[in-house]
């Protein structure tokens, strides 16, 4: 009796845009992350789920070095992004963030206008020599944002202004106007109805195309909806990362099928 | 409570009885009564506190408003060069200029067809004892004009002394003069037959507003002008000194400092300053700034030191409350498209605090404003303002006092008609915190109308 | 494994499992009639039987109307996932049996006459036996969540195969010896084909409790002999 695990085995180093090799988060005391190693591809949408504490918006973190914006977070293990390390004390988070972009949780763009939101990065990181350069990757932005139809006539309006969806789709174009490689959203739609999560959806399944991304998210039907690879934390550990097919079909762990069936949460 | 303990089981959620929602039940009308009752305390509370603020603001008005005008007399005066320049060369040149006023008072009165046996002199205690000086000051301040228009016939308006303006604004009475030596009933036959016919009036007192203090003798001389200005050259140093500073510090705290014990230490030690007891900011500002670095005694640059160290705990707990208050979204909207920190800081949560840090910097002001104790102890005290400052320099390093002190030193002296005074100076200080409250209010509406 | 957090939801999958259980007891209890009859040639019991089958495929459209409200109303995952997708498989699988033990009970209406051989109806008895064996193991591998007993059931299929296959070339015997005997041999090849069937349709079943319970798919590279002997791959 032969069993045929549809498993693919082949998540290997060698086709890896984000390794993380035993990664240790510790906040203060409280062992946050424990020992997850992982290898996430490029050009793909990888899901990080899991309940509530268990780590996977503190892991995502990681990658862009946002956890140093807090005192008592310390990191141990490696990080690697094309194979260099994040982490090395050569690194400025700064220039890191400008190739890991982030896109949060709530839609945070700047009161300021649709156009300043998405010009600010290209500015401090002076990707424009002039004027027309500029408004060139805005409009480039908001198009691959799947906005530019919605706004180009009120480029000027308060960014705050636009619809929830709208927001958040104007915080990926802020992302990608900086001309990340690797997209970080953290609970991209956990505030947006629906038809705004669709769109956002559907955006992000376009964006795959050019960018690695990497979505924390509190919905597997989400989960299984947009991402190709999906990841299962558990109490800081990572339990399972493998095609979100077979997470979500036949995951290996009892942990990861009790979490994803219901029965603990 | 004791309906639940009597009958445990009739309250299980089983055996509930079906009530209708027609009927308020006993609990429903009690809990509604004690909303009532909790609303009712409020009004009153309310209304208490209306009452006392408009006896406050009427007590001041009444007793207030009559600083703002005083008597004046209006005197033709014939210039005669010759006497005047004989008057300087005198030893006692006022009383000369009195011999002059003598004779126009006396003219005046018969062309308002008083009459009277009373001497200039006795005829003279209407008047200020300052008005001699006064049109001293005016001739020798124009003297080339004066000498021009020799023998011409000038009107000065003098002031009336204070009792006859206290008559005339109805503080002094008739029987209260029986016990005062300065005037008598005749003065005030004299007083109402003038102001009948109008050589004597009451004009609006912009020397009130703009002059200096005046001896204990002469309160109708007295103004806050002089004061008006130490305040307002102590505002620039608090403005100055403080905001930057304060907005500095509470940048510095709020984003940039490690979390430490040693941190933690300073924030309590700011929180317990905004509570320390003013008067202990002046004894720590004679002792360093007057004692130790050799500022210049009562001068507005001490006094805005002093206030600075008062007024910083203030900026810094509403600077950092506003840097609080800035979403903590936008910081990682900014970090997270590879800002700096201080980018993020300078480009983002800054202009979002700034109303909240505007409105507090104004409110510290204000209060620094109203501040009197420790401007007493560097000797900023009232009776100092009987000088205009010379110059922006001047403005800082002279000698001078400020709107509260000033009050305070005119509500202490004893002529009723400086009480008259302080209360009219409070006015003046409440029209400056209303404008500076009303300011931040503006300011703050504009910045946030930003988007 | 634990229950759900949403009792209600355990309410639902375990009353499906349920009705599996019902429509497997019904779909074994009218193959036993059909061949009963058969073999007695027992005409009432054959309509019954008919009638029955009627009943199972009521049964398959409640499970399926149930299938569809919990996929619409709690989206399920992994296990559930498996357990809702096989459950549908199971029932037409089931009304499939059901479908086959009607079609045996037509024909004893059509032979309407005695078998002619006590020995056909024994070889006959003998198949219809191991395939609701097969039936009934499968139904526990099932209610019992049993991967290991399901793959047994799956590999046993082969015996089913072989003794239909015997029974094919013993009804071939028979009607080369007599002619007459075609028309009967004939229904009767059909029946046990129908049995047979029945078979396949409880290693079905067995592969999707396997899958159901595991996560995997049997392998179904077993070895599989159809009638004429060749080797089907």
């Amino acid at each position: 009796m032969n069993k045929i695990s549809s498993f693919d085995e082949t998540n290997d180093m060698t086709d890896s845009k984000i390794t993380a090799r035993n990664v240790q988060v510790y906040y203060g005391d409280t062992h946050a992350i424990k020992d997850v190693s992982i290898n996430i591809k490029p050009q793909a949408v990888t899901a990080f789920i899991g309940p509530s504490g268990c780590g996977k918006s503190t892991f995502l973190r990681t990658i862009n070095r946002m956890n140093d914006t807090i005192d008592i977070c310390r990191v141990e293990g490696k990080i690697l992004i094309d194979d260099e390390d994040i982490y090395d004390p050569k690194v400025d988070p700064v220039q890191l963030r400008a190739k890991v972009g982030m896109v949060f949780q709530k839609p945070n763009p700047f009161p300021k206008s649709i156009y300043d939101n998405v010009a600010y990065g290209p500015r401090i990181h002076g990707l424009a020599r002039n004027k027309s350069e500029l408004d060139e990757i805005i409009e480039s932005s908001l198009q691959k944002a799947g906005l530019w139809a919605e706004v180009k006539d009120r480029l000027h309006a308060p960014g705050t202004g636009l619809s929830g969806g709208q927001q958040q789709r104007l915080c990926i174009a802020r992302a990608i106007a900086v001309s990340p490689e690797v997209i970080l959203m953290d609970e991209p739609c956990s505030a947006l109805d629906p038809i705004a999560t669709a769109k956002v959806e559907e955006l992000i399944d376009e964006l795959r195309e050019n960018y690695t991304i990497v979505i924390v998210t509190h919905s597997m039907q989400q989960a299984a909806r947009v991402s190709q690879r999906t990841a299962f934390f558990h109490l800081g550990v990572l339990v399972e990362e493998g095609l979100t097919q077979d997470i979500f079909t036949s995951p290996r762990d009892k942990r990861t099928e009790d979490y994803i069936t219901g029965r603990f949460g | 409570m004791t309906d639940v303990t009597t009958n445990p089981a009739s309250e299980t959620p089983a055996s509930r009885k079906k009530t209708s929602l027609l009927t308020v039940d006993a609990l429903t009308r009690k809990r509604n009564a004690a909303e009532t009752r909790f609303k009712a305390y409020g009004v009153v509370a309310i209304s208490i506190g209306v009452f006392f603020l408009a006896a406050l603001l009427w007590a001041i008005l009444s007793n207030g408003m009559s600083a703002f005008q005083q008597t004046v007399v209006s005197l033709n005066i014939t210039i005669d060069v010759a006497r005047l320049e004989a008057a300087e060369k005198s030893i006692v040149k006022t009383s000369k200029y009195n011999a002059i006023i003598d004779e126009a008072l006396i003219a005046k009165m018969k062309d308002a067809g008083v009459e009277t046996e009373m001497s200039g002199k006795d005829l003279r205690k209407m008047l200020s004892s300052g008005a001699a000086a006064t049109i001293r000051d005016d001739v020798l301040a124009n003297w080339d004009a004066i000498k021009a228009r020799d023998g011409q016939v000038m009107q000065y308006d003098v002031l009336a002394s204070s009792r006859v303006d206290g008559y005339l604004k109805g503080r002094v009475t008739r029987e209260a003069l029986a016990r005062d030596k300065n005037l008598d009933a005749a003065h005030l036959d004299i007083v109402d037959q003038l102001v009948a016919k109008g050589t004597m009036v009451k004009s609006f007192n912009w020397d009130f507003i703009l002059g200096t203090d005046a001896s204990d003798n002469r309160p109708e001389q007295a103004g806050i002008g002089a004061s008006m200005l130490g305040s307002f050259y102590m505002m620039l140093v608090v403005l100055f000194l403080a905001l930057p500073i304060g907005v500095a510090a509470s940048i510095y705290l709020e984003e940039f400092a490690p979390k430490n014990r040693f941190t933690d230490l300073i924030e309590v030690n700011i929180s317990n300053l905004a509570a320390v007891p003013s008067i202990v900011f002046g004894i720590l500002g004679l002792a360093v700034f007057i004692q130790f670095m050799h500022l210049p005694q009562s001068a507005p640059i001490v006094g805005g030191l002093v206030l600075t160290l008062m007024t910083l705990p203030t900026i810094i707990i509403s600077t950092r409350a506003s840097l609080k208050a800035v979403p903590p979204s936008i910081r990682d909207a900014a970090l997270g498209i590879g800002a700096s920190k201080m980018q993020a800081t300078f480009h983002h949560v800054l202009p979002l605090a700034m109303p909240g840090i505007l409105t507090g910097t104004i409110i510290g002001l204000a209060q620094a404003l109203g501040e009197t104790a420790p401007l007493l102890l560097i000797g900023m005290v009232g009776f100092i303002a009987s000088n205009y400052p010379d110059g922006l320099a001047d403005g800082f390093f002279s000698p001078n006092s400020a709107m509260p002190a000033q009050i305070y030193e005119w509500a202490k002296r004893a002529d009723p008609a400086f009480y008259e005074r302080a209360w009219g100076g409070i006015i003046v200080l409440l029209v400056f915190l209303l404008t500076m409250n009303i300011l931040a209010i503006l300011l703050r509406r504009r910045f946030e109308r930003r988007w | 494994m634990a229950d759900h957090i949403v009792k209600s939801y355990d309410e639902e999958l375990s009353a499906l499992a349920g009705k599996i259980a019902e429509m497997g007891g019904l779909a074994e209890v009218i193959v036993n009639n059909s061949v009963s009859a058969l073999v007695t040639q027992d005409l009432e019991l054959a309509r019954q039987t008919i009638a029955q089958d009627k009943r199972i495929d009521d049964l398959l459209q409640e499970i399926e109307m149930r299938l569809i409200e919990i996929i619409a109303r709690r989206q399920p995952l992994g296990k559930d996932l498996r357990e809702i997708v096989s459950a549908g498989r199971i029932a037409n699988d089931l009304e499939r049996v059901g479908d086959m033990a009607k079609n045996i009970a037509k024909r004893v209406i059509a032979i309407d006459a005695g078998l002619n051989s006590k020995q056909l109806a024994i070889g006959l008895e003998h198949l219809t036996e191991l395939a609701l064996n097969q039936l009934k193991r499968v139904l526990d591998a099932y209610a019992s969540q049993n991967a290991d007993m399901a793959a047994k059931v799956q590999e046993d299929d082969a015996e089913v195969d072989a003794v239909y296959t015997s029974l094919f070339r013993e009804l071939l015997t028979y009607m080369m010896e007599d002619p007459r005997n075609i028309t009967q041999c004939a229904h009767l090849l059909f029946c046990a084909k129908n049995i047979e069937r029945i078979g396949d349709h409880a290693t079905n079943i067995a592969e999707n409790v396997y899958y159901m319970v595991s996560g995997d798919r049997l392998s179904e590279d077993r070895p599989k002999v159809d009638e004429l002997g060749d080797k089907v791959s």
